[in-house]
């Protein structure tokens, strides 16, 4: 009985090491099942999901215009303070005094990409970018300016 | 036919009119030694890039692809990265033990080059011990790991170098019945006679089940004695980060490293000799024709393909398997390879005394 | 050289594993006493990566500290946020909708699979085979797939807002969770064969780390590394939120209270999952994903509490709040602290080489651990 039961487990135990053998023997000679990128040859062909969340920007259109009205919604919703709201007053043709944004500056190098104030957002401003390559050689690269310069917000936003 | 002997044979004979036997000897010794020497450097660059593909390949990877043709160049660029690296010598160490351990490792690998027939009559030196040279020389590749883990100062060195000890020293055992099953059969010490006794068929086929055990008992052997996975346990590396090289870096790092591959490749070449018949064709009983087509493949040819057959075997081993345990290790050997093997060399000598095997 | 560092008076050697430690996956820092191979005794000495997340969320508002939380327990982060969003909605009674609801659960599954894939391959990699990790990451990096297209990110997702989700799910959520169900039943063969069968894996595991079912509950130990001991702990099924009533599923509990038991337990526990996923990917109701909201959130004066079982256990977030629009104190119950706590005794008299196995069945994220 005893030396029954020796073999038994000398036979199952390299059975059960021929089974994993086999698996990874069908993968040494089946070159299909490979699943690596190859990340900087495959740039051109690489499909980023279009809520991928890279990098906050400010689309403006064709005439350099905008739709932030400076409003700060998100920078108070943003939690690491990445983005600071700089506005300035300017006269508009009716010559009266109406707030618009002089800069608006974020800082890539706090942000988290929690998506907060593309939400709060209430006018569609700011949206997340695709971009995710973003190393620099100097720290202060990383800190940007969104709006365009001499950019104007657009007609009827408020 | 273009041989390796011939070769051999006239530089023998152009150093040995040129010059005085002495000398001629001597020439003949230098150019050995360079010749192991290079060996050294191909099979090193050779296996780390064969490792490397193979577990890429196993682990649906591409694997090194960059470095020249289809990485082929990855080794050259990794041996150059451990030349420039800094080899740093810890605080507390052995000075002297610490240097020499790397080296001795390497003089061990070297010195197991010998008795190996590389091809017909393509050997350094016909030994008619040669069976034992091997398992005696072997055996000191332990007191290097040792000297290592001692001299290094390290918990994790010491740990890894006393594990390897305990290993290597129990599956000298299994490993040393399996290769006297073979022994036994051919009743010679001598590699090349242990090779010309496969004549007529393998040894693994000639010699029915007793001897496919005696081969299966080899394998998982070496597999321990070269500390390779599932055997590593002198390096685990997610136990003891590197084990016994834990605190070597550089070229020292590389010795080691290059010592591994090439002890693989010399109990892979010493299973292709006592199992696989070494460098000689494959042959089946009275079919002339097949016979005669497998003679014109060179043997060097064939001794390097049936060793590089056992070397992937035993890559595909270390990619498929976890770690054992080091009791678990021990029990292995002695509880199952061991007996095993001895009642298994009990049946060969049966066999061998009976003239039961073809 | 060893008689005068690193030894006790009884002659036992002191290891120092990590804090930069293959195995332990992290900054885990264990101060390990040993007699030959035999461990005698595990210290884990914590804070390498001390962050002071429960700090800092005091001075985040409602909607802000979510995101906080995905940093904690990384591999389940998802499962982290809902956490968080609950509270919220507990203590402003808000009524979130049933599709952000589904919507929830089958990221927190999703995410669950993931994390347990992880585990597996890492787990695997700490015994010393190497090849599972990759296979593991095949499967993974498809769920990662699913997310960065639903969620916009592929580990730190924060999709989860106080009412509901931030955005509705991709069209292409259904089809791709359903393809990656086949691919999944395709290869979970491959587990079987590759880890879960294999007679070396099968000894390291068997018997090894022992931690009894009466052990498990004083340590406070949760999720699979409770339930390995036979110790019936799912939150999902004793206090189940968001719809988990409705499901149908089974809790996963193993008596052996040793590591192959731990295993089996998050092994099956991912089967489980894709029952689930099963279960409600085709019967997501039609509706808003997010309730109506106020701008600015304020908590009512009080204490809240809420908890799920993330991938490693019972997770807990406890608020206190003055009134104001930032919490007073908050402080999250995260599970691997207490299954951390539990090494000591599952390691005592078991050799080097099972402590390594231990903490991989433990399933430890050091970040959540050290918070």
């Amino acid at each position: 009985m005893f030396i029954k039961n020796y073999f038994k487990e000398v036979f199952s135990a390299i059975r059960s090491l021929l089974k994993g053998m086999r698996r990874t023997g069908y993968y040494f000679t089946h070159h299909k099942e490979i699943i690596t990128q190859q990340y900087p040859d495959n740039r051109d062909t690489l499909n980023l999901p279009d809520r991928f969340k890279g990098e906050v920007v400010m689309p403006h259109d064709e005439k350099n215009e905008h739709r932030c009205t400076g409003c700060t919604a998100c920078e108070l919703a943003c939690p690491n303070g990445t983005i600071k709201v700089i506005t300035k007053f300017e006269i508009n043709a009716e010559g009266k005094k109406k707030k618009a944004i002089d800069k608006l500056v974020y800082h890539l190098e706090l942000c988290t990409m929690c998506n907060l104030c593309i939400v709060a957002c209430p006018s569609d401003a700011i949206v997340m970018a695709q971009t995710f390559e973003h190393s620099v050689f100097n720290r202060s690269q990383l800190t940007k300016i969104l709006n365009n310069p001499d950019s104007k917000i657009m007609e009827g936003i408020e | 036919m273009w041989s390796l002997a011939n070769i051999t044979n006239s530089i023998h004979e152009a150093l040995n009119n040129q010059f005085s036997a002495g000398w001629a000897l001597f020439f003949e010794m230098l150019m050995a030694g360079i010749a192991v020497i290079s060996l050294f450097a191909i099979l090193g660059l050779v296996l780390v890039l064969m490792e490397r593909k193979v577990s890429a390949w196993m682990q649906i990877r591409l694997g090194p692809n960059r470095v020249g043709p289809k990485g082929m160049l990855q080794s050259f660029a990794d041996t150059l990265k451990l030349l420039v690296k800094e080899g740093l010598t810890p605080g507390g160490a052995d000075k002297f033990l610490f240097n020499f351990a790397p080296v001795l490792a390497i003089i061990v690998a070297m010195l197991l080059m010998a008795p190996i027939a590389f091809a017909k009559d393509f050997q350094l030196w016909n030994l008619n011990i040669g069976v034992l040279y091997v398992s005696a020389i072997s055996s000191v590749s332990v007191i290097s790991i040792l000297m290592a883990g001692w001299a290094s100062n390290n918990k994790y060195s010491l740990m890894g170098a006393m594990r390897s000890g305990a290993q290597i020293v129990s599956y000298e055992l299994s490993a040393g019945l399996a290769i006297l099953s073979v022994v036994v059969l051919t009743g010679s010490l001598s590699l090349n006679d242990i090779i010309l006794s496969q004549q007529n068929g393998w040894w693994i086929f000639k010699g029915h089940l007793p001897v496919l055990i005696a081969f299966v008992l080899f394998m998982i052997a070496v597999t321990a004695e070269t500390n390779r996975a599932p055997f590593d346990l002198a390096e685990a590396e997610s136990e003891l980060t590197a084990g016994f090289h834990t605190e070597y870096s550089g070229m020292k790092f590389a010795l080691f490293f290059l010592a591994e591959y090439v002890n693989v490749f010399i109990v892979c070449c010493i299973g292709a000799t006592l199992f696989l018949g070494g460098w000689m064709p494959f042959h089946i009983g009275n079919w002339q024709q097949f016979n005669h087509i497998m003679d014109y493949i060179p043997s060097s040819i064939w001794f390097m393909g049936k060793t590089f057959f056992l070397i992937f075997l035993i890559m595909w081993f270390r990619w498929t398997f976890p770690r054992l345990r080091i009791d678990q290790l021990l029990t292995l050997e002695w509880k199952y390879l061991l007996p095993i093997g001895m009642i298994n060399l009990l049946v060969v000598a049966a066999m061998a005394i009976g003239g039961w095997h073809f | 050289m060893f008689e005068e560092i690193g030894t006790t008076t009884d002659g036992d050697l002191i290891i120092n594993v990590g804090p930069q430690h293959p195995a332990t996956h992290g900054v885990l820092h264990l101060v390990i006493t040993l007699n030959g191979e035999t461990i005698r005794k595990v210290e884990p000495h914590l804070g390498y990566i001390h962050r002071s997340i429960e700090k800092m969320c005091e001075s985040l508002t409602y909607r802000q500290f979510i995101y906080v939380t995905s940093r904690m327990d990384y591999l389940s982060s998802h499962i982290n946020n809902h956490a968080c969003a609950m509270c919220v909605e507990k203590g402003l009674q808000i009524e979130v909708p049933e599709r952000a609801k589904v919507i929830r659960i089958l990221l927190d599954e999703l995410t669950r699979i993931a994390s347990h894939e992880l585990w597996w391959g890492a787990m695997a990699m700490d015994l010393g085979a190497f090849t599972p990790f990759f296979h593991a990451f095949r499967e993974r990096e498809s769920i990662n797939d699913i997310m960065e297209e639903t969620c916009g990110a592929r580990l730190t997702m924060n999709f989860i807002v106080p009412g509901g989700l931030m955005a509705d799910i991709h069209p292409n959520f259904q089809k791709r969770v359903k393809d990656f169900i086949r691919l999944y039943k395709s290869k979970f063969e491959e587990y079987n064969e590759m880890v879960t069968g294999n007679v070396i894996f099968r000894n390291r595991m068997e018997g090894v780390g022992y931690l009894s079912k009466a052990d498990a509950i004083s340590f406070g130990c949760t999720g699979p590394t409770a339930r390995g001991s036979g110790v019936s702990c799912d939150v999902r099924k004793w206090f189940p939120y968001e719809g988990y009533e409705k499901i149908a599923f089974d809790e996963v509990i193993e008596t052996g209270g040793d590591s192959l038991s731990r295993y089996m337990v998050r092994v099956r526990e991912m089967n489980q999952s894709i029952r689930i996923i099963e279960q409600l990917i085709d019967a997501i109701p039609e509706g808003e994903y997010q309730a109506k909201t106020k701008a600015v959130l304020k908590l009512p004066k009080g204490e809240f509490y809420s908890r799920v079982e993330t991938a490693r256990g019972e997770f807990g977030v406890y608020i206190v709040s003055e009134g104001g629009t930032t919490p007073y104190r908050i402080k999250f119950r995260s599970p691997g602290f207490s299954n951390l706590s539990a090494l000591d005794q599952m390691a005592r008299g078991s050799k080097l080489g099972d402590l390594v196995a231990m903490m991989g069945t433990l399933d430890l994220v050091i970040p959540d651990i050290d918070r």
